[in-house]
């Protein structure tokens, strides 16, 4: 916050000096000119009479989609037990893979800095960088459509998730309770057992049920590419055009997701 | 070795680790015991052809080749254009929606805002959060066409929500002193939060854009799929017809962009700070 | 048995933190470890037993050289020193029994700690360590639900567990207020009596060093510069080992200590008053 004097010797408070206020007025300017910039890249191709189009679309959308088909109802059951499955599984699946390499990744347990670490930390780059929708698709074309496509997706996706803020908080741990252990000749695995769960474990419970209540979002999708759950009914509605379907569908997703959030809180609040 | 000795009112007492997690005895049981029955059932309903699994591990294969040894070239203008699609998707709709997640956020907040409009943004934040962009993204691509504008829209609604959650979030635990201490001077309501609120949540309104930014990347790269534009549309136009060695292309990209700018965030955090 | 010979210690940034230090130590004796901070007192206690490692020198433990052992071996020795450190360094999250038999970490396979299926003989003995530090009820409580004085003696309690051949114990009394420090002192000295247990404690307070321990080692810059008995410790040797005006000044606090904990405590009518005269007298 600097204090300076002008021309006639009167001592002034600027929040900025002159010079800086003049390079972030800068910075700002071209900012401006890079979004206006991807605007215009982006809208090269939109359509602005379907856009203006829109209110009327949404109206009429509107009108389509209410009232709901609740009769449909006895047919989404069973493919939302298979949207919790596939999450619940892919997440059990994802957590169980994520700790070791969690273990791998982080600078104070690594085995290997040099080697092993940055090959732990590219499985998460990598793992975190690819939607698990893009997951499902591949898994899809691979080993064909069905819930082990959908499974493997949210577990693959769930690996970055969990592995990047597990290891994180194993290299906030006080090490001075891990040095003591080590002082009383413990092996590796019992310093782990003895000195670092303890003080990770909350953080693990608590970032295991919050990557759970993101998946059962994200398992509500995957049936569009054939993985299996709600999304193949939702699939299958958009494509017949049948709108009162939809309806109910979005609504028993915002009905799971609100208990799923609900169970979450529960269960990290429980856990410090 | 003179040790205290064993024999005594302390010998032979047996000790049990106390439990850790569920410390009643009986709601123990109860949940683990339902946790392992839903498994059981749980895995019991996947219904895994192991035939065409096998026969796919080949196929497998053929993406793991396609992704060590990935095909810029062939398709390089799908590509280029997808990629320039999700880029400047990227951008916009997280400026503007960090523009508009302001004043939702602090409508959403029950400490500032009236009722009525409290109740109004709440449920704009909850649309928002609960279904994914995929969804949000085809009731766009139905109102205004398919291609990036539709991704524009779909992503600024999904930042709205995500920002406007924890910005309300974070309005709603303020330090109150400091709030009342600049409403006593008789600041008026838009002095009160430049100066009484926005000093408090402005570090982390950064952060959080910053992230933001990324998520909004990543989901760039996947409504592609159902038209609204992005490397998503490539991506999926090579997968299925089985190119894997351009889908490996595809995604070393993204990964790479990703990673490019998670060591960046680091830098731009404290340039910012 | 503990004999140090020429145990150095060199920093990669130069730093010489030990220059050269030797001495032994006898079955049952307790050395106190004074000198300033930054002296290497820290960093002397943490190579004997390999948590920071020596660049030159010897340690014997009964004729074994720790110095060179590594591995297994090294593990082995380790669960024959028992350390007890400043800010008590408990596992948290852990009971105050669980901590206590971590103790014995170094004598059970995995699975058995894993499982917490520690044997008999070494629950009975946590059991009684407990009781003879005064924490019997206390047994399954976390460890983070303790005072400092507290976890102190649980940390005391699980050295001990480990049936150690020495102790070696690194400022034990720097988080706890004047009236706990002594108390604790005092544990510590009664339990290596027992025991005939030698110990080599690091310690910032010389009047308690004074109070308790039979010869003290003076540290200052690596080097040692003071090996006797408390009663040679007079005004000369330690502004030699602390510096003139750190000495003028730790006195100055010590009789502001003293003070304060007359003014608290003074009117109990059992031996803690007389060290606190004592200290009044000193200063």
């Amino acid at each position: 916050m600097p204090v300076s004097t002008t021309a006639d010797g009167r001592k002034i408070w600027q929040r900025r000096t002159t010079a800086t206020q003049w390079a972030i007025w800068a910075g700002w300017f071209a900012f401006v000119v890079l979004l206006v910039w991807c605007w215009e890249l982006m809208t090269e191709t939109t359509i602005w009479a379907f856009v203006s189009d829109a209110p009327q679309q949404i109206a009429d959308l509107g009108s389509r989609m209410f009232p709901p088909r609740w009769s449909y109802i006895d047919q989404l059951v069973w493919p939302l037990l298979d949207t919790i499955n596939i999450a619940s599984l892919g997440t059990l699946l994802g957590v169980a893979i994520a700790v070791p390499i969690a273990f791998l990744a982080a600078r104070n347990t690594s085995p290997s800095v040099l080697v092993l670490r940055p090959v732990a930390l590219f499985i998460i780059v990598a793992s975190r960088s690819i939607n698990s929708l893009i997951w499902a698709l591949l898994l899809v074309s691979i080993i064909g459509p069905g819930l082990l496509a959908g499974i493997i997706a949210i577990a693959l996706r769930s690996i970055g998730f969990v592995g990047k803020l597990l290891y994180e908080a194993i290299e906030e741990i006080d090490e001075r309770q891990v040095e003591a252990v080590r002082a009383t000749g413990a092996t590796g695995l019992q310093v782990v057992d003895y000195g670092i769960v303890p003080q990770v474990l909350p953080a693990f419970f608590g970032i295991s049920v919050f990557r759970w209540d993101i998946n059962i979002r994200e398992s509500t999708i995957l049936g569009l590419v054939g993985a299996g759950g709600i999304g193949l009914q939702l699939q299958s509605s958009l494509n017949t055009l049948a709108w009162p379907q939809v309806t109910l569908i979005l609504l028993l997703i915002l009905g799971t997701v609100v208990v799923s959030e609900w169970v979450s809180a529960k269960v990290r609040h429980a856990v410090i | 070795m003179a040790s205290v000795p064993t024999a005594g009112p302390t010998a032979g007492r047996r000790w049990r680790r106390p439990p850790v997690l569920i410390k009643d005895r009986n709601t123990r049981w109860l949940v683990y015991g339902g946790l392992l029955i839903y498994l059981i059932l749980a895995v019991s309903t996947v219904e895994v052809d192991w035939q065409r699994v096998a026969e796919g591990l080949e196929r497998g294969l053929r993406f793991i080749n396609g992704f060590l040894q990935p095909d810029f070239t062939s398709r390089w203008t799908d590509i280029q254009r997808g990629l320039i699609e999700s880029l400047t998707m990227t951008l916009t709709s997280t400026v503007v929606g960090v523009l508009l997640s302001i004043p939702i956020g602090i409508g959403a907040a029950r400490n500032i805002a009236p009722p009525w409009i409290y109740y109004i943004c709440r449920s704009i934040i909850a649309i928002s959060r609960t279904f994914q962009e995929v969804i949000i993204a085809i009731f766009f691509v139905v109102m205004v066409g398919f291609g990036p504008f539709a991704g524009f829209l779909t992503l600024s609604f999904a930042t709205i929500g995500f920002l406007g959650k924890l910005l309300a979030e974070d309005i709603e635990d303020i330090d109150e002193a400091q709030a009342e201490a600049i409403r006593a001077t008789g600041a008026s309501f838009m002095q009160l939060i430049n100066y009484g609120i926005q000093p408090q949540v402005m570090p982390r309104l950064i952060g959080l854009s910053l992230y933001r930014l990324d998520i909004n990347f990543r989901e760039s790269a996947v409504i592609g799929i159902v038209g609204a534009g992005g490397i998503g549309g490539t991506l999926d136009v090579a997968i299925s017809r089985y190119e894997y060695d351009s889908a490996g292309a595809v995604l070393l990209i993204i990964i790479g962009i990703v990673m490019l700018a998670e060591y960046s965030s680091s830098y731009v955090r404290r340039w910012v700070q | 048995m503990l004999r140090l010979e020429t145990l150095a210690k060199r920093y990669k940034t130069g730093d010489h933190a030990l220059k050269g230090v030797s001495f032994t130590v006898e079955k049952g004796q307790v050395v106190g470890l004074i000198g300033p901070s930054g002296a290497g007192k820290s960093t002397l206690i943490r190579c004997i037993n390999r948590l920071v490692e020596p660049t030159g020198g010897r340690i014997y433990l009964n004729d074994v050289d720790l110095a060179g052992l590594s591995g297994g071996d090294l593990r082995r020795a380790r669960r024959r020193i028992g350390m007890i450190f400043q800010e008590f360094a408990l596992v948290e999250r852990l009971t105050v029994m669980e901590n206590v038999l971590s103790g014995r970490l170094g004598y059970v396979p995995f699975w058995r700690s894993l499982l917490r299926r520690f044997p008999q003989p070494d629950v009975d003995k946590a059991f009684a360590l407990l009781d003879r530090v005064g924490l019997a009820e206390q047994a399954d409580k976390r460890a983070d639900e303790l005072s400092g004085g507290q976890r102190q003696r649980v940390g005391i309690a699980r050295a001990l567990e480990q049936d150690p051949e020495l102790l070696l114990v690194d400022e034990p009394t720097a988080s706890l207020d004047p009236k706990t420090s002594r108390q604790i002192m005092r544990l510590i000295m009664e339990i290596c009596r027992e025991r005939q247990l030698p110990a080599v404690i690091n310690i910032h307070d010389v009047m308690l060093a004074k109070m308790f321990v039979d010869r003290i080692i003076g540290l200052t810059a690596g080097e040692v510069v003071f090996d006797g008995a408390p009663t040679l410790l007079d005004d000369a040797v330690l502004t030699r080992i602390y510096g003139e005006e750190d000495w003028t000044a730790m006195q100055a606090s010590a009789a502001e200590d003293a003070a304060d904990a007359a003014a608290t405590y003074g009117t109990q009518p059992t031996a803690e008053k007389v060290p606190v005269e004592r200290m009044a007298g000193l200063a």
